[in-house]
């Protein structure tokens, strides 16, 4: 396979400063909290302070008595609307307004709308809530217990705790191979809980307008078609009469995917009261009830041969989805593309089965940067191949070295059915050995072992998979996942391009500004981009598992393309050509061997604006519209090196250095793809070493302020070493792929591979994240391991 | 009932009557229009409403208004002088410094309260000084290699202008 003819080199491509800076650095940006309306009123919701309990009443005459409160809304007045429960992105109903029960701590029970934010919080407390307390579930491993209390009654016959199973691969085909095998290992661990904490928490303001029907809604949300078309179904509101506003998003990650009950809470608030509603969550809220990442207890089980090769995997998962079934992910795919367990090797066989179950606690599964929980799949490769180089006795480099996929086998299709694009593995990972310069780091540590110092370097090897659709694969609630652009130059050669994808900081505005500069020959200055506004962009899914460069990315090198050649036909009309007579370069078109004899896109632009007569059929103006319906993902692959030092003493790690070598295809605008991978990678350290929802036996969320949820700061994470290989993905218009999520993905399995590589003079093979000071230092004194992080 | 709250900021005098539990962030939001700031977090852990209190960042989420009373405050807009920007906003753009945004107004009063007391900060020097303030997006190296660039182009031609250019 090779890539396909990429544009003329033209004006786009590079390192650019972005243009949205401008406005940040001046304090001029418009987060959701900035929107401010006339008449606004404010909403706070009162939540469970029980993780499982029955709701015996709910007394709000206090609260509507207090002078500045204009509504309270409880799960009984959204019952009279038919909005106590709202669909949730996986095919199961949520709680918008608890009516029967809590089933986690944190859960929505009422809201108030109040004149200002304070009275509004001084309300929620005269709200009078009588609770009858229930045993509550709190790790997964005991919610299919026959004795285990049923959490979801409130499905007719419901008699347990399990919501699916889901399986991919060849069950049979991996038992032959493991039973044939040479060698085989087995490994159990937990991907914590974790919550991607954007700095910007979610909220929404709401105004409906009772003359004309519209309902206005700002939220912070990555994908505001997607949002609209669900109020639309939920609330029975006409979809025209809805416009959806995503301001600039102080962060997403994932978090800012579904719709949450306090967005439809601020709707109803706003159409009861005829005034405009805000309601912003504060950080506890954020972190104990919007939509967490992974909770996945995994098995891994590698078979090898007695020299190395890997013969084949097979992964057992129970996945904690919490109270409802809340993952935002393709309807098809229960565990997201965990199917890509297999990873970047070359197998015989591969089988997985997830199970997946409610718990007590908030629901979601799918968010921070995960890609669809590639991020769990992932590690478990990664980790288990470091479990295998220790029972070989191999350099888990080497060992990764020799069963890596080859560049020829691509496009290479894998035991679990996914199409990898293109990739050079060998040389990625050769890259990244020779930055750090691998031997001598080796080098180093034996001399550190040698006199007690704990020194570790963990590898992986990493391939993502993102872009998703195609949408005949890949729908979220029935919507096709596809996005569309629309391109108009004006008359006088600027231009405005409107996507359907949504950023929270990615650069939207200078990177796709940059495809159409890149496909056009003008500068990048002179394209305007228009997003985050569902009045004026085309439909779309929006932004996460990194589709926004694969899919609108796409869509714009496609419109760009299209409005080359309505201008090629103009220019020929102009120059009273034949089209296929003009040659083009960057931002003009001329005559093939008179390059004299041109016309640039300004002057193209006007005279097809113009009373130019232009041949039959050919309209006027210079536009393009198109919905991009990708043929595949993109696979994206990376190797990761991190070095750590290990205090014997406390258990402290130190990162000291980290190298990643990504390659997402061609490049648009470098310097944001690497500030995307730095970002990634202190996430990684973040979850490696710090950062879990943890909850204690009764269901208590125990990390629900950033005293207890810990992230890294500048301390923690080391200056950033990176590199780049290039393989354009062959399928994608300008060869890009995703990029957001890779070093998310990749990283923490570098750095709990280097950690216990730090600890094997204590024979300590696995320990599971976060590992703190206290987790490692159990480990080096070859205490029992926290396996579970509901803590007793 | 109410105070009063009189405060300077950014040079211009305010006085409102508000709720003497009124947060020092909400003040500066909510009753005088300044939104640069952000508030994030309610614990002073993640920085994102820091501004400075007469001449040093404090973290404005866990201060009163009323604590401001007879104080100078300086928000993120107050960092661009008579036009031109203030080199720690020039780096920022220069270097890739944000990308999201929300944590960017409160690294920058941090950032410049930094160079006026150590002009030539190095590395382990500016990581120590924004180590109580979180960024999400950007890994933290952008943002060192943003205030090293203010502290190599104090006050120098180019701060101000309009940025859009390739570098």
């Amino acid at each position: 396979m090779t890539a396909p003819a990429g544009p003329p080199p033209g004006a786009g491509f590079g390192r650019r400063l972005r243009k949205e800076d401008q406005r940040f650095i001046r304090g001029q940006g418009c987060f959701l909290d900035d929107v401010r309306l006339p008449g606004m009123l404010y909403g706070a919701v009162l939540r469970s302070p029980h993780p499982h309990a029955r709701i015996l009443s709910v007394d709000t005459l206090a609260a509507q008595a207090h002078p500045k409160v204009r509504a309270v809304i409880t799960g009984e007045t959204l019952a009279g609307r038919d909005l106590a429960w709202m669909p949730t992105l996986s095919g199961d109903l949520q709680a918008v307004l608890a009516t029967d029960k809590v089933r986690f701590q944190g859960q929505e029970v009422a809201f108030v709308v109040a004149e200002d934010r304070y009275s509004a919080r001084d309300a929620l407390e005269l709200i009078d809530v009588e609770y009858e307390p229930l045993p509550a579930v709190s790790d997964a491993r005991r919610a299919m217990d026959p004795a285990a209390p049923v959490i979801r009654d409130d499905q007719p016959g419901r008699t347990d705790n399990h919501i699916f199973d889901w399986e991919a691969g060849d069950a049979a085909r991996t038992e032959q191979v493991f039973r044939d095998a040479e060698v085989t290992v087995s490994q159990d661990m937990l991907y914590p809980r974790v919550h991607p904490a954007p700095l910007e928490t979610c909220g929404a303001v709401a105004a409906f307008d009772q003359v004309t029907g519209k309902l206005t809604i700002w939220a912070t949300t990555q994908a505001p078609h997607a949002h609209r078309t669900f109020y639309a179904m939920v609330a029975g509101l006409p979809e025209h009469k809805i416009r959806v506003i995503s301001p600039d998003i102080g962060g997403g990650f994932g978090n800012k995917v579904p719709v949450y009950p306090g967005y439809l809470c601020a709707v109803v608030g706003s159409i009861i009261t005829g005034r405009p509603v805000k309601w912003t969550e504060d950080r506890s809220e954020n972190l104990m009830s919007t939509c967490f990442a992974r909770d996945f207890h995994m098995r891994g089980e590698l078979a090898a041969t007695r020299d190395g090769r890997i013969r084949a995997v097979r992964v057992t998962v129970l996945a904690d989805h919490g109270a409802f079934n809340g993952t935002a992910q393709p309807t098809k795919f229960p565990a997201g593309f965990f199917g890509v367990f297999t990873g970047s090797y070359d197998l015989e066989a591969a089988h997985c089965r997830v199970t997946g179950v409610y718990t007590n606690k908030a629901p979601g599964g799918v968010a921070y940067s995960c890609s669809f929980r590639v991020t769990e799949a992932v590690y478990l490769v990664e980790r288990m191949v470091d479990v295998l180089a220790s029972e070989l006795g191999l350099d888990p480099a080497e060992l990764r070295m020799r069963n890596l996929l080859r560049p020829e086998q691509f496009p290479y299709t894998s035991r679990t059915g996914w199409v990898y694009d293109s990739g050079d593995y060998p040389r990625t990972l050769r890259l990244a050995l020779e930055i750090a310069g691998y031997d001598d780091l080796r080098k180093e540590q034996e001399a550190k072992r040698a006199s007690g110092q704990l020194m570790g370097i963990g590898v992986s090897f990493f391939t993502e998979a993102v872009g998703a659709g195609p949408r005949s694969h890949m729908d979220i609630l029935g919507l096709g996942m596809a996005d569309g652009a629309e391109l108009r130059v004006h008359p006088t050669g600027t231009a405005v391009l409107r996507i359907s994808v949504q950023t929270q900081g990615q650069g939207h505005e200078t990177t796709f500004a940059q495809i159409v500069a890149e496909e056009l020959g003008i500068s990048p200055d002179d394209v305007e981009v228009v997003h985050g506004d569902t009045d004026q962009t085309p439909f779309g899914l929006g932004t996460y598992g990194s589709r926004s460069t694969p899919v609108s990315g796409a869509a714009t090198a496609i419109v760009a393309r299209r409005v080359r050649e309505r201008a090629r036909v103009v220019a020929a009309a102009m120059l009273e050509v034949d089209p296929a007579d003009l040659e083009w370069e960057p931002g003009r078109w001329f005559v093939r061997g008179d390059p004299d004899t041109g016309r640039a896109i300004a002057d193209i632009a006007l005279a097809a604006h113009s009373s130019l007569e232009l041949p039959a059929g050919v309209e006027g103006q210079l536009s393009a519209t198109c919905v991009y319906n990708p043929p595949n993902l993109t696979y994206p692959c990376g190797a990761y090196i991190c070095v750590v030092d290990v205090d014997p003493g406390t258990g402290k790690v130190s990162v000291r250095r980290f190298i990643a070598v990504d390659d997402c295809g061609v490049r648009i605008n470098p310097m944001i793809v690497e500030g995307q991978v730095h970002g990634g990678l202190a996430d990684g350290i973040g979850m490696a070493l710090m950062e879990v929802i943890a909850y204690d036996s009764d269901g208590n969320c125990l990390g629900g302020s950033f005293m207890d949820y810990l992230l890294p700061t500048s301390l923690e994470c080391p200056a950033w070493e990176l590199g780049e290989t290039v393989t354009p993905s062959p399928h994608h218009p300008i060869g890009a792929k995703g990029v957001g999520e890779s070093a998310t993905v990749g990283s923490p399995p570098a750095v709990v591979n280097a950690v216990i590589d730090a600890l094997r003079p204590f024979g300590v093979r696995h320990a599971d994240m976060p590992l703190t000071p206290a987790q490692v230092w159990r480990a080096i004194q070859g205490r029992p391991l926290r396996t579970d992080l509901a803590i007793s | 009932m109410t105070i009063r709250v009189a405060v300077i900021v950014n040079g211009t005098e305010y006085a409102r009557d508000v709720e003497p539990r009124l947060l020092l962030i909400h003040f500066i939001r909510d009753e005088l229009g300044l939104t640069g700031s952000h508030w994030g977090c309610d614990t002073s852990n993640c920085g994102s409403c820091v501004v400075w209190l007469d001449a040093k960042p404090v973290k404005s989420c866990t201060l009163l208004a009323a604590m401001a009373d007879g104080h100078a405050v300086r928000t993120v807009e107050g960092l661009e002088q008579d036009g031109r920007l203030d080199p720690v906003q020039q780096g920022f753009i220069e270097c890739h410094g944000l990308q999201c945004g929300f944590c960017t107004p409160g690294m920058m009063m941090t950032a410049r309260w930094l160079l006026d007391h150590h002009p030539d900060p190095d590395e382990a020097q500016i990581r120590e000084a924004i180590s109580g303030q979180v960024c999400r997006c950007t890994g933290y190296e952008n943002i060192v290699r943003s205030i090293r660039w203010a502290a190599e182009h104090p006050r120098s031609g180019g701060a101000g202008e309009r940025a859009g250019d390739t570098a």
